[in-house]
């Protein structure tokens, strides 16, 4: 008995202090990895000329956009296995977040949905990073299947959103309220689809559901009568009726084409200039390999067969 | 070493135990020491995590100059135009709350009756492991089932689309049923045999005892149980989220869509960059939170005083 009990003690001791020793690991990791990293650039800075891929080395973090991860966690896989010394470690936490830790050196990727300058509100921290633009994610407006509406027009999207029209009727669909599943106001997806689809901002009306996934919007727009909501295309599918925008069809050649303009960059953001192997992995994200394999079969839109390109002003010029 | 030269004088007199008693001195001062190396743990990860919460939350009010009473009175929720009124999810987490613990506290105190009094050894040995495996489920599971079963069930039965006040009290009553229906539980079997038999003894029936001195008697421990299980639906994110509808607005009905306190945090930390107003905004309702809970354990201490007595 006696021995047990001691036993127990320095049993929980012994995890009390490597718990404690963990802390001390993880501090003192972090810091070598980015140590790593820097001899890893200098490695990288002086055999650039040999230009051998697997001299690169070092740790990469990714955090932030839940939309973009699956895409940068799926290259970063592919990445690694030919660059067998460089980890890339992809995380989620939102726009938000991954603009944040890459702001103050946390991450050497900060993910986000929008332009940095749009949710920082500091200029000056907003101009060290710099964009990498790597993806376009397109959306549209979806409908209950019942409500009898394939097709809205900016006026009518802006007069449903604000609340002027507030039954199906009015827009030339069956007698039947209309109920707003909306993105919470700090929303990437909703800043887009309000500055692209709606060219306003809107306030959050009584009575309307904000829900923060795209599955739960597409099963409460599928499952309430009378819903509408809005999607990123890889998630629309025959259980909700998308809409076309003043006549146009939400198709991926539309958007490229400049004709449907409801869409925004993914920004993987970085620092000032990313070292070797963080440079090494954004030029991957952006070539043939990754844009026309993993971007197309995740649902995004390769950047590089956008005719057009906007800024972050929403100006749009042709390429 | 030097402890060697100072031996207690009893210590001489016993010249055959000095082993054994070095080894239990030695033991006394591990386990003083161990206990007071977690008790110190404890007490810096509290006091850091409230002084981090309380100087986010305050920044708010100190660095970007929002107003208290705005903050606090405000029904207007809109970030983007600098309008930070926080008083929708306070009410809202109120409002849910107090529903909850309206629906779950009949239900538990009669089940903890049901356990205790009526089929004391049933009750232990099936009803009991049940209602603990209730508490063990976990909340996005709750909230899945509020969403899938629950919602569409409401919008069919009432008025308005199912999400709202309503089905969040139900999801949130049934998460602290385990809790005030296993601290019930506990404080009747805890109660004097004495006092029944006695109450018998005068030719009281089953129920006149049960509502004439158990009741009353446990009643402080009850209202612990209460108050405890009111404190989990006040902090309970994920559920609740999933099925109140998340807007920002004081709802008219209680099936019309609204929020609270943990929802608007868990739907914006992530989108918001620290250090902005928005971001503040969100830890002052974490403050709030963090200060209703204190009141929460203040009123547990108050009531278990009472039963003491």
């Amino acid at each position: 008995m006696k021995f047990g009990k001691s036993a127990v003690l320095a049993l929980t001791l012994a995890f009390s202090v490597s718990l404690a020793a963990c802390g001390n690991n993880n501090n003192s990791s972090s810091g070598s990895s980015s140590s790593n990293n820097a001899s890893g650039s200098a490695n990288t800075a002086s055999s650039a000329p040999a230009s051998a891929e697997s001299t690169l080395s070092g740790s990469i973090i990714a955090s932030g956009s839940t939309a973009l991860q699956p895409l940068v966690d799926q290259a970063a896989k592919k990445f690694s296995e030919t660059n067998s010394d460089v980890s890339i470690q992809v995380q989620g936490g939102g726009s938000g977040t991954g603009l944040t830790q890459v702001s103050e050196g946390q991450v050497q990727i900060g993910n986000s949905d929008v332009f940095a300058e749009e949710k920082i509100d500091d200029a000056a921290k907003a101009a060290e990073l710099k964009d990498h633009q790597v993806a376009v994610v397109a959306m549209a407006a979806v409908v209950n299947k019942e409500v009898g509406v394939t097709n809205l027009t900016k006026q009518q999207l802006v007069d449903i959103f604000t609340g002027k029209v507030t039954n199906w009727k009015d827009v030339g669909g069956k007698d039947q309220g209309i109920v707003i599943i909306n993105r919470p106001s700090s929303s990437g997806t909703r800043a887009t689809f309000e500055k692209y689809a709606l060219g306003q901002k809107t306030e959050d009306l009584k009575g309307s559901i904000q829900e923060d996934s795209s599955g739960t919007v597409k099963k409460l727009v599928n499952e309430t009568p009378g819903a509408i909501g809005y999607l990123a295309f890889s998630y629309i599918d025959d259980t909700v009726q998308s809409v076309q925008y003043d006549g146009v069809d939400p198709t991926a050649d539309n958007v490229t084409s400049g004709k449907y303009p409801v869409w925004a960059y993914e920004h993987m953001y970085t620092k000032g200039d990313p070292d070797a192997a963080t440079q090494a992995f954004l030029d991957y994200m952006v070539s043939d390999e990754v844009q026309n394999g993993d971007v197309v079969e995740l649902g995004y839109i390769p950047v590089s067969k956008m005719t057009v390109t906007r800024d972050k002003d929403g100006n749009v010029t042709n390429k | 070493m030097k402890a060697n030269h100072e031996t207690p004088p009893f210590m001489k007199a016993n010249q055959e135990t000095p082993l054994l008693f070095r080894k239990h001195r030695a033991e006394e001062w591990i386990g003083r020491i161990y206990t007071t190396f977690c008790v110190a743990l404890l007490i810096v990860i509290i006091v850091s995590i409230v002084y981090f919460v309380a100087s986010k939350g305050v920044s708010t009010f100190a660095v970007n100059g929002v107003s208290l009473s705005g903050f606090l009175f405000g029904q207007n929720w809109q970030p983007d135009s600098d309008k930070f009124g926080a008083l929708p999810f306070i009410f809202g987490s109120f409002v849910t709350s107090l529903l909850a613990a309206v629906i779950a506290s009949p239900l538990s105190v009669c089940a903890a009756l049901f356990m205790t009094e009526i089929t004391p050894n049933w009750g232990k040995k099936v009803l009991q492991p049940v209602v603990e495996l209730l508490a063990g489920i976990p909340s996005v599971v709750y909230g899945f089932i509020g969403l899938s079963v629950l919602v569409p069930f409401l919008r069919s039965v009432f008025p308005g689309q199912g999400i709202g006040v309503a089905a969040g009290s139900i999801v949130l009553s049934i998460m602290i049923l385990p809790t005030i229906t296993s601290i019930a539980t506990d404080a009747l079997a805890s109660l004097p045999r004495n006092l029944k038999e006695a109450s018998y003894g005068l030719g009281a029936t089953r129920w006149q005892t049960i509502s004439g001195v158990v009741i009353p008697t446990v009643l402080p421990s009850i209202l612990t149980g209460v108050v405890l299980g009111m404190a989990r639906a006040f902090g309970e994110a994920l559920a609740v989220q999933m099925v109140i509808g998340n807007a920002p607005h004081i709802p008219s009905s209680l099936f019309e869509s609204a929020s609270t306190l943990t929802s608007v945090i868990t739907l914006n930390m992530s989108n918001t960059v620290m250090g902005s107003v928005q971001n503040n905004a969100l830890w002052s309702m974490a403050l709030i939170l963090l200060l209703m809970t204190f009141v929460f354990v203040l009123v547990v201490r108050l009531l278990e005083r009472r039963t003491k007595i």
